[in-house]
């Protein structure tokens, strides 16, 4: 594993961005901002005819790191340690399990919880105590 | 317009995962490693950008739903459901175990694209046939009989 340092304010504001981001999208589509919703969206079948804002919101969230290093001319580290059998099977049980109960870290966890929703908090506390529990079980267990 | 906006909308939310430094998995798998606070290695800062987020979106949505309809719609979609049925519960377990292997949740995911590594491609490329694998079985006939959610997706 790779030891990163505690940063209280930068995740902050970090939070602050995505939470404004959140508040944006409900102001302007009237749409919760969950990501995986929005991702699986723009696979078939076709609900509505939302795909093209769907699309540009993933833009914006791929660009985000584009910008930041033409503005900044870096990027903060990014440290990814899964090898590429732990990266396909974390993808699928992420993909599925994400849509499966309809939500994710953003639209359960920032949205959800925002809107005092039971089923957000139920969904929230179960995919924390699941990675937590992941995460005990592959660095703890010998 | 609308377009426009919500590839800006999408951008603040990047850079906000950017920021918080949850675009990287290690601060992520170091959060969820709860065993690592004895030795000290355990990395708080997810909570911090939980708060700020929660904190922002509830006072924001309080006051942008008060309002008759959103700017570039019609009306609001909100989700409506509130019992606790399995998929609640097996859906986050599930997405909760892919998220402590890789130390991806979807959003890092995709802007993790734009930090052009091979292995961000190969775990969104998952990620998505997963969830077209979901949405397909959501829809297949002998499920709908015993779940019957109009919407699987309502986040």
């Amino acid at each position: 594993m790779v030891a990163t340092s505690f940063t209280p304010m930068a995740s902050l504001v970090g939070g602050v961005l995505i939470g404004l981001s959140a508040v944006l999208l409900m102001w302007a589509k009237g749409r919760v901002a969950g990501v995986s919703g929005i991702a699986a969206r723009l696979f078939p079948p076709y609900e509505d005819g939302e795909f093209a804002g769907r699309l540009a919101f993933v833009a914006g969230l791929v660009a985000a790191p584009v910008l930041v290093r033409l503005a900044t001319g870096s990027l903060p580290s990014q440290t990814i340690e899964a090898g590429t059998a732990i990266l396909i099977v974390g993808g699928l049980l992420t993909g599925f399990g994400s849509v499966w109960g309809s939500g994710c870290t953003s639209g359960h966890g920032v949205c959800g919880l925002s809107r005092l929703s039971t089923r957000s908090l139920v969904a929230t506390v179960t995919f924390m105590a699941a990675g937590m529990a992941t995460v005990f079980l592959t660095r703890h267990w010998s | 317009m609308a377009i426009l906006v919500q590839f800006v909308i999408g951008l603040i939310f990047g850079l906000g995962l950017i920021v918080s430094g949850m675009s990287d998995p290690a601060k992520v798998l170091n959060f969820l490693d709860v065993g690592g606070i004895p030795a000290g290695t355990w990395d708080a800062s997810l909570a911090f950008v939980m708060a700020g987020a929660v904190a922002v979106t509830f006072i924001g949505f309080n006051r942008v739903l008060r309002r008759a309809r959103p700017f570039f719609a019609e009306r609001f979609f909100l989700p409506t459901r509130n019992d606790i049925d399995p998929r609640i519960v097996a859906g986050p377990a599930i997405f909760g175990i892919g998220w402590g292997l890789a130390g991806f949740c979807p959003g890092p995911a995709l802007t993790a694209l734009g930090f052009g590594s091979s292995s961000a491609f190969i775990f969104v490329a998952a990620m998505c046939a997963g969830m077209v694998l979901a949405r397909f079985v959501a829809h297949l006939p002998s499920l709908t009989r015993f779940v019957a959610p109009a919407d699987p997706l309502e986040t």
